[in-house]
């Protein structure tokens, strides 16, 4: 298992991997609260931009509504909890399966009926505000008030309820990155993967392979949910409170794409080098902007918008393949 | 309820639904012809929108009027747009324009934002509250303007298309890209002023549409969306399907609105959209591009 | 001689366009077996109709006794049909050798197998020193190779080639036939070609089919075929007949 998870990169790049993570494990010692808070949203933004990237840099299939997973998975695990005392890492059996039958619909219309391109994006954005406005009116749940979880005080961090001071998240954050990379390095290098990459670059050259496409864009598309949904019961017990006015909207769909766009889709890294270029930046840009006095709303989106327009334009396969290509971290057969 | 309130409600739903299928013709032209999916589309509507409220409280001057200027502003931007950044895009991979175009999107929602605030704004004209009362129907003096003005503009548009020579080449563009070519057609211009023209639209569509709804900067993004499910369900690349399709839209929102919460009218377009997407995707009036 | 393909009665419309005329022949097992006609015969409606593509009007297509007229492409080829297209489409961000891996893939679950299979396809067709390569940095006879190869790898028992030579010079050319030739008798492939190239034809095939506005004018021997009024006069010209 280890010799798959590694096939493929080079001695240099394993190294610097491992440097990495240890790095990444000694984080709460050496940080303050803050970094540390700034550095669980760069890795959930990493693990929320690999789920999403199964979809597009995978099976080739833009969704722009991937927030509905998120907003889905949150919402369950946080009602099972409120409602029925069930804890979080039970709800999240419930968050996946809502998550994987939503992501199972959506990827049936779309694929059966041949829906793609941007008709398959709009559709992702149209279902994203169906679920938007379906729970704003939701009562069971808080509607447009919202729902919140309890935050008692607690004196020791209780790992089962997801109750706990912002190291024991971290923790568990760079755990569930950590596992979606290595499950989708697995996946990369088995036959799913590469009948993801065959679709991905020519759909009918694939079936004329043996390849049932739309059974393997399905797969992409329910595991793409799924990892989405996991990342959304995160989010309601980090957060504690969850309006739909903001788990569901488009702005929150949009910034999950970033990362991956960004670092480069379909490629391992790209997520990661994405997401953690987006967040050390922009809080450097807000500490900036708060310090000259220009603290405005809507200025990081700007900032966003404008990475996001200079990579679109300047570098379009993402800053990782050409950060790659000068480090010397892929490997090739002899 | 009586059937008047139905009637109303319709009445002042299509009314609306033409503004908003002026706005749909302009999405669908930049479609048709330069086959350039414009995400930015309400954003760029809102831009004239607040437009048209700044030179209405400096100057006074009537959004109706404003029309014609508002849309020569977005021209403008349209056409620098599309030359300056959107052309080398056109033979990317179909996912580098979208990013392109929700990149220019994200910009100007924030920009907006920043300049005037979250804060709802709309137009106050004299006859902001005056009616037309004919037989049963009361309907507001403000949306017979608009749809009145909309008409006018939507049949100019279509008379440029049909017997305007330039109409005519840009029409040659979207049928053959390389027979216009090899007439001698230069492409790239008219590309950027069909974008323009598609600005236009959104630019005249929107100074309307300030006297009919209040305008935030979050209301881009919520008119890209209904201007794709109008595009969509009436069928993309077809100028009159897009204006039946904002009438189409403009009174199911209405009607749902009346059934059911307004919040929730948007769920009926989003239904329709799904609806429209499996059983017939080219729209109603629409040629298969898929 | 058993037929290992039958294609009975088969006609395509296309909107006003009569493209496939109640076409009828067979394809025995191990035969190469060519079908020719000018542009517009319907040679490759007829291709895109076996291989699944889009199903006939009239007609039926049996293979190995099934009937698969009805059949999506991937199906198709998972019963045993092998195709490459008129205009090549390798998958250009991923190199050689992937490429024909996924077509290994087929048969061979695992990475490690395919691989090595895909090494064997790849050195018949002379493409193995390039296997690192990007599939976009190749040149169009390459790219020629690398589909048959792609197409090989799935293991096909029938392999569709629409007009693989085209655009290759004499040396290439002949080096594609004698693969095709060493795959056939190896192997027993069987092979249904489009070809234009008649030296290709004529150095391959042991029955040919000649096609014009979609229906069959021809079928025979190339040599016979060749000499028919019909088929000089709509297709060949008389210089073609030496």
């Amino acid at each position: 298992m280890s010799a798959r998870l590694l096939e493929g990169v080079s001695r240099r790049g394993i190294a610097l991997l491992a440097v990495l993570l240890a790095v990444l494990l000694a984080v709460p010692w050496i940080a303050n609260d803050y970094l540390l808070t700034v550095l669980i949203i760069a890795l959930y933004s990493a693990y929320t931009g690999q789920a999403w990237n199964v979809m597009m840099g995978f099976a080739g299939q833009l969704s722009l509504g991937h927030a509905i997973y998120v907003g889905l998975g949150a919402y369950a695990a946080a009602a099972l909890y409120v409602h029925f005392g069930i804890a979080p890492w039970l709800g999240l059996a419930a968050a996946i399966a809502i998550a994987v039958a939503c992501g199972a619909i959506i990827g049936f219309l779309a694929f059966r009926f041949g829906v793609g391109g941007v008709y398959f994006a709009i559709l992702t954005i149209a279902f994203a505000e169906f679920a938007r406005i379906g729970f704003d009116h939701f009562q069971w749940v808080g509607a447009s008030s919202g729902f919140f979880l309890p935050v008692a005080n607690y004196t020791r961090n209780d790992l089962w309820n997801l109750r706990g001071d912002p190291t024991m998240f971290y923790y568990v954050m760079l755990a569930l990155t950590v596992a979606a990379f290595a499950l989708c390095h697995v996946l990369l290098k088995s036959r799913i993967g590469y009948y993801w990459l065959a679709i991905r670059e020519d759909e009918i050259a694939a079936r004329s392979l043996g390849i049932d496409t739309f059974r393997y864009k399905m797969y992409a598309a329910v595991l793409s949910a799924g990892m989405t949904a996991v990342a959304g019961v995160f989010f309601a017990f980090y957060y504690n409170n969850l309006f739909p006015e903001q788990v569901f909207h488009i702005s929150r769909s949009i910034e999950l794409i970033l990362g991956p766009i960004i670092g480069g889709i379909g490629t391992l890294f790209g997520p990661l080098i994405g997401a953690f270029l987006l967040t050390s930046l922009s809080e450097a840009m807000q500490e900036l902007l708060s310090a000259l006095g220009f603290d405005a709303p809507g200025v990081k989106q700007v900032f966003y918008g404008l990475c996001l327009l200079v990579v679109v334009i300047a570098l379009p396969g993402g800053v990782w393949p050409w950060l790659a290509g000068k480090l010397h971290v892929t490997r090739r057969d002899p | 309820m009586a059937a008047e309130v139905y009637l109303n409600v319709a009445v002042s739903g299509l009314l609306t639904g033409l503004v908003y299928g002026l706005m749909a013709v302009g999405l669908s032209v930049i479609f048709g012809v330069v086959r350039v999916v414009n995400f930015a589309h309400g954003e760029m509507m809102t831009v004239a929108m607040y437009l048209a409220i700044a030179l209405f409280n400096s100057l006074g001057l009537d959004p109706l009027v404003m029309a014609v200027p508002v849309a020569g502003v977005l021209f403008a931007l349209g056409y620098v747009m599309q030359a300056g950044l959107i052309n080398p895009f056109i033979t990317r991979p179909e996912y580098s324009q979208f990013m392109l175009l929700i990149a220019v999107a994200i910009i100007i929602v924030n920009v907006l934002l920043i300049v005037f605030g979250p804060d709802a704004r709309n137009v106050q004209t004299s006859y902001a509250f005056d009616s037309f009362l004919l037989g049963p129907l009361i309907i507001d003096a403000t949306k017979v303007y608009a749809g009145g003005a909309t008409l006018v503009i939507t049949a100019a548009l279509f008379a440029f298309f049909r017997f305007a020579p330039l109409g005519k080449a840009i029409r040659a563009c979207a049928d053959n890209y390389t027979g216009a070519l090899v007439v001698g057609l230069n492409v790239k211009r008219l590309y950027a002023l069909t974008f323009g023209l598609g600005a236009a639209c959104v630019g005249a569509a929107g100074s309307i549409l300030v006297l009919l709804v209040d305008v935030t900067p979050a209301l881009g993004p919520a008119l890209t969306l209904l201007a794709f499910i109008i595009v969509i369900t009436g069928g993309l690349g077809s100028m009159v399907g897009a204006v039946l399709g904002g009438l189409l839209i403009g009174f199911t929102e209405a009607m749902a609105g009346l059934f059911f919460t307004p919040s929730a009218k948007s769920m009926f377009s989003f239904g329709l959209l799904v609806l429209v997407l499996l059983f017939r995707p080219q729209g109603i009036l629409g040629k298969r591009v898929l | 001689m058993t037929a290992l393909l039958s294609v009975e009665g088969v006609s395509k419309r296309f909107r006003g366009l009569l493209a496939v005329d109640k076409v009828t022949f067979q394809v025995a097992r191990g035969s190469i077996f060519a079908v020719i006609g000018p542009n517009g015969a319907g040679k490759t409606t007829l291709f895109n109709i076996i291989a699944g593509m889009f199903a006939p009007d009239r007609g039926s297509v049996a293979f190995a006794g099934e009937r698969i007229e009805a059949l999506a492409p991937d199906e198709i080829c998972r019963r045993g049909i092998g195709r490459t297209f008129q205009l090549v489409r390798p998958f250009p961000a991923l190199t050689v050798e992937d490429n024909v891996v996924i077509g290994a893939m087929l048969r061979r679950h695992d990475p490690a197998g395919a691989r090595r299979h895909a090494h064997e396809v790849l050195a018949r067709l002379d493409l193995f020193g390039k296997r690192h390569q990007p599939a976009s940095a190749l040149t169009l006879p390459d790219r020629k190779r690398l589909e048959v190869a792609r197409a090989l790898a799935t293991d096909p028992k029938l392999l569709l080639l629409d007009e693989v030579m085209a655009g290759l010079r004499p040396a290439e050319t002949d080096r594609m036939v004698s693969a095709l030739t060493q795959l056939n008798r190896e192997f027993g492939l069987t092979i249904l070609l489009i070809e234009h190239v008649m030296r290709a034809v004529m150095a391959l095939a042991a029955r040919v089919l000649v096609l014009h506005h979609g229906a069959a004018i021809a079928e025979g021997s190339p040599e016979a075929v060749v000499r028919e009024p019909a088929v000089i006069q709509s297709y060949l010209g008389a210089e073609a007949v030496e």
